[in-house]
């Protein structure tokens, strides 16, 4: 979650850095986030030192002070590396993007939110209203007299602004030009070091810079290439929800024995931590290198192995997928060719 | 072109044709076929060899085999500018590289599903069959689904240009809200001398 609403005008520290002169300035900004991508930073343990020590952190609200009027006030490229773990949904978040890119050297999208939308991209699968009324009608919440967000209030003092959700979130690449990715919900911390030692060694010449539009600290491959279980057959009868069943075998590929594993268009990276625990891969890094259309990938995949060759009996099979947006695009809605659902961009139900 | 059948009592005034476009019949939907050489894309061939007329909407893409069609095809097609799209391929149990169009079939019926599910018809994604022989068939089938998808009118999904839903301009936005003295960067890639300008996508 960002911190509210933007300081005026409030030119207080921006000479904190200025005594060591060429420490290369880092700021983390969590957009649309839950703030997990910060705890994974900090889960890289005592090399939370090493990063304190390359860089001069200049904004992470997450974990300390920084002001944005500090970041106005710089020059353009001030800031060395940003790294941005969220998606952009409402116009403060993309404010500061645009701000942060402006004033950065290399923009990472860091995590699934900022790469290709997350979890908080399948709210584009619904209008802004749709999202409102849940929130604050429909749901549990207890509000009698209907009260609503008021986006621009007339203060004694002056007016104050509250974000404005924008129809459909977007990624941090629909918004910005970004640099680097680093996939992941959240990434995991060993691969994020790795990131940022790379980042690092290039700025001190002793190793290459990344080409743009890398995605570091993850593999080019898939989960199912780090996954240890064995793959034998190629046609699965039916999809199950793991609920549904009391044991799987433990050395079998877990899509073979029905439950609808994303591993096969799913970015390799996390060492397929999921399958090994038993669980199908839900598909948070991401498109494997190449794949256009993560959900269109795994339609292919699924597709392919279903077992059966009439309408009715693909029908019964298919039934296996309640939700096949919430499947297919668990991870990458906002990031994928159609990028929302049609409620979202006709903002319907108003 | 006799869209102006009286639908209600005319008014009075000779109004000036407040119909959109669609109703006068002027919608002329873009359709994506997807063919495969052995089958339906012969088919193709044969109806224009043998002079049987089909509607042009449709825009006839040759596959290798109706297996071949990667769903990311069908989606790319909405998400510019198609406002439906066919797919066909040999008959089930006639397929040239044997069972592949199988798959297509079960591609096909998680797409339908899918799409769906994000709000575009099912209709708009159609499956037909048709052999070599079968000309004619396709050319009905063709003109089939674009009467259907004519009746649906356009689809107009604006992945592309998202952005500017609802007059969201992100560059107005950004000068709006004060943004920063030099504005937004002004070329991608911003500050950043290492890299070249060259799109991420």
């Amino acid at each position: 979650m960002s911190p509210t609403a933007k300081p005026a005008a409030k030119p207080a520290a921006p000479k904190a850095a200025k005594p060591k002169a060429a420490k290369p300035k880092l700021a983390i900004f969590g957009a649309a986030s839950c703030g997990g991508c910060d705890i994974a930073i900090v889960n890289i343990h005592e090399h939370i030192v090493d990063v304190a020590n390359a860089f001069d952190i200049v904004l992470w609200p997450t974990i300390m002070d920084g002001k944005y009027s500090d970041i106005e006030a710089m020059a353009d490229g001030e800031i060395t590396i940003t790294l941005v773990s969220g998606s952009m949904r409402t116009d403060e978040t993309i404010h500061l993007a645009r701000l942060l890119r402006q004033k950065s050297q290399f923009v990472v999208a860091f995590g699934s939110c900022a790469s290709e939308g997350c979890i908080p991209g399948l709210a584009n699968l619904s209008s802004r209203k749709q999202i409102l009324d849940t929130t604050f009608t429909t749901s549990s919440t207890d509000n009698p007299d209907d009260i609503r967000p008021i986006y621009e209030y007339q203060a004694p003092e002056g007016v104050l602004h509250l974000p404005q959700f924008e129809p459909v979130l977007r990624t941090l690449d629909q918004v910005v030009d970004v640099d680097y990715t680093i996939p992941g919900c959240p990434p995991e911390s060993k691969q994020i070091w790795a990131a940022l030692e790379a980042v690092v060694k290039a700025l001190n010449g002793t190793g290459p810079l990344p080409p743009k539009g890398s995605v570091l600290g993850a593999g080019d491959s898939t989960v199912c290439d780090e996954c240890a279980r064995k793959r034998n057959v190629k046609h699965i009868s039916e999809f199950v929800r793991i609920q549904q069943v009391a044991s799987f075998d433990p050395e079998i590929c877990l899509l073979e024995q029905g439950l609808p594993c994303n591993g096969p268009a799913t970015r390799n990276g996390c060492g397929a931590l999921c399958p090994a625990a038993g669980a199908p891969c839900i598909g948070c890094y991401g498109a494997a290198e190449g794949v256009v259309d993560y959900g269109a990938r795994l339609m292919s995949a699924f597709a392919s192995v279903v077992d059966a060759t009439k309408p009715e009996e693909i029908d019964k099979v298919l039934d296996g997928i309640p939700d096949p947006v919430g499947q297919f695009y668990r991870f990458s809605l906002a990031g994928s060719l159609l990028r929302s659902g049609r409620a979202a961009w006709q903002n319907d139900g108003e | 072109m006799s869209a102006q059948a009286p639908l209600a009592p005319a008014p009075i005034e000779v109004a000036a044709p407040a119909t959109s476009p669609a109703e006068a019949g002027l919608f002329e939907p873009v359709i994506i076929g997807f063919t495969c050489n052995w089958c339906s894309y012969r088919a193709a061939d044969l109806a224009g060899t043998a002079r049987t007329k089909y509607e042009p909407n449709v825009r006839l893409i040759r596959l290798m085999c109706s297996g071949r069609l990667d769903p990311t095809f069908v989606l790319k097609a909405f998400a510019e500018g198609a406002d439906a799209v066919l797919v066909s391929g040999c008959h089930p149990g006639e397929c040239h590289y044997i069972e592949q169009n199988y798959k297509a079939l079960r591609r096909f019926q998680l797409l339908q599903r899918t799409i769906e599910a994000l709000g575009i018809e099912p209709q708009r994604l159609q499956l037909v069959w048709a052999s070599a022989a079968e000309g004619v068939r396709l050319a009905n089938e063709i003109n089939r689904v674009t009467d259907e998808v004519r009746a649906l009118g356009p689809l107009n999904w604006p992945a592309g240009n998202i952005v500017d839903l609802d007059g969201a301009d992100l560059d107005a936005a950004w000068e709006a809200t004060g943004g920063d003295a030099g504005g937004p960067p002004a070329t991608p890639g911003g500050a950043n001398p290492q890299h070249a300008v060259e799109a991420t996508r």
